[in-house]
């Protein structure tokens, strides 16, 4: 089976009943729907109430449901995970993780209120968002801390302010800080996502941030408007070159396997694992961004 | 659930609801409903509303709804914080919830 596409991470906040109602509507590949800073602290029973009551009865279409919970370090994180897991989003995401312990204590409330549940051990996933110095320097032991984690996540905001900086429009502040978190996401197996970009009025900074977080990359991006869903899907669509090397290589491997031949070449270019794990990456990004459909029962690669 | 003291819980955002609860001196349960889309759906927003308080056991609330075209899921939200917070009960029974 291939990897879920996690391009989009809609972030919506959890207070917001219109927000919610729509969220489903703009085709991010996932929806956050955020217990955490966007809420008062007066509100939070109110917000985890009406996420909770959403998660319930809506369908998402199909699209990944992620609840973005309270640290346990607040009055509201075990709270959260109570009324979650029985609300069951897809995934939970922790914010501010600092620790690899940090993971584990939520997995074990994750795991009691899945055994209340009666839900299979496991059926809850999890994300991490790093955003601070400790958090960084802890990232592989954090996205190897738990088998539920898909993912770890870099939030700037936090981490910028930590370091004594501020953010610029390149980045450079945070780029030891997503090389890390793309590393060990890569080393660990699991996903890299990037931060917010908070200035919705400049599309051209914004789809520069997104070109550079592909180069080094990451799997997709938190966004915090509709509007920023389209064009992160079509930087993350495959060029029109890239597609048509992918479909040679993926031919000519289907063709050396059917002749039973070992070494192959495209394009005078020797293929091997990494080009063509590379190919099949390409050819399900372009399948998602609607370039091309497989016929039925077709697989990329066995 | 015995209503103490006056909670309210929404807001009067489009597609929102704001709703308060407060004790009814003994005369059961009142709904006091003014909505966008009463003609079309008053009905069915005062049969969410009674069926929630009956989940919750309350027996005596005057509820005010100011209803800005909330689904029944949202109205329901709402009206179970704001029952809570008129209860004065911060822990939220989840198992009970459906």
């Amino acid at each position: 089976m291939s990897e879920r596409l996690r391009r989009t991470m809609l972030y919506v906040p959890g207070n917001n009943a219109g927000m919610i109602r729509d969220a489903a509507i703009y085709h991010s590949d996932s929806i956050m729907f955020d217990l955490e800073d966007s809420v008062a602290y007066r509100q939070k029973d109110a917000a985890r109430m009406l996420v909770y009551k959403n998660l319930k009865t809506l369908d998402f279409e199909g699209i990944e449901t992620v609840v973005r919970i309270n640290g346990l370090d607040t009055p509201y994180g075990k709270d959260d995970i109570k009324a979650m897991v029985k609300a069951h989003p897809d995934i939970i995401r922790l914010p501010k993780t600092e620790t690899a312990q940090d993971i584990m204590d939520v997995e074990e409330l994750i795991a009691q209120e899945e055994e209340k549940q009666h839900l299979p051990l496991g059926t809850i996933k999890m994300m991490a968002a790093i955003e601070s110095p400790l958090g960084i320097i802890n990232a592989y032991s954090i996205a190897t801390a738990s088998d539920r984690l898909i993912g770890i996540a870099i939030g700037a905001e936090d981490y910028v302010t930590a370091m004594k900086t501020k953010r610029s429009p390149g980045g450079v502040e945070i780029l030891y800080a997503r090389s890390a978190v793309v590393t060990a996401a890569r080393a660990a197996g699991i996903g890299a996502f990037d931060t917010v970009y908070s200035d919705l009025n400049n599309e051209e900074g914004f789809a520069e941030e997104v070109r550079l977080i592909k180069q080094l990359g990451f799997d997709g991006k938190s966004v915090i408007s509709p509007r920023q869903i389209g064009p992160v899907h079509e930087i993350f669509a495959p060029t029109d070159k890239e597609l048509s090397f992918a479909q040679k290589v993926i031919e000519a491997i289907d063709e050396a396997k059917s002749k039973g031949s070992g070494v192959i070449a495209v394009n005078g270019k020797m293929i091997d694992k990494p080009i063509v794990e590379r190919a099949e990456r390409i050819l399900e990004l372009a399948e998602a961004s609607g370039i091309i459909i497989p016929s039925e029962g077709e697989n990329y690669a066995e | 659930m015995k209503i103490v003291k006056t909670g309210a819980a929404g807001t009067l955002e489009s597609s929102d609801v704001m709703i308060t609860v407060r004790s009814n001196g003994s005369n059961g349960i009142e709904i006091d409903l003014n909505s966008i889309v009463e003609k079309q759906f008053g009905k069915q927003i005062h049969a969410v509303v009674k069926k929630t308080l009956a989940d919750l056991q309350v027996e005596d609330a005057l509820i005010g709804v100011q209803d800005k075209g909330a689904l029944d899921c949202a109205i329901e939200a709402r009206l179970i914080t704001a029952v809570y917070r008129a209860a004065g009960i911060e822990q939220v029974n989840w198992e009970a919830l459906s």
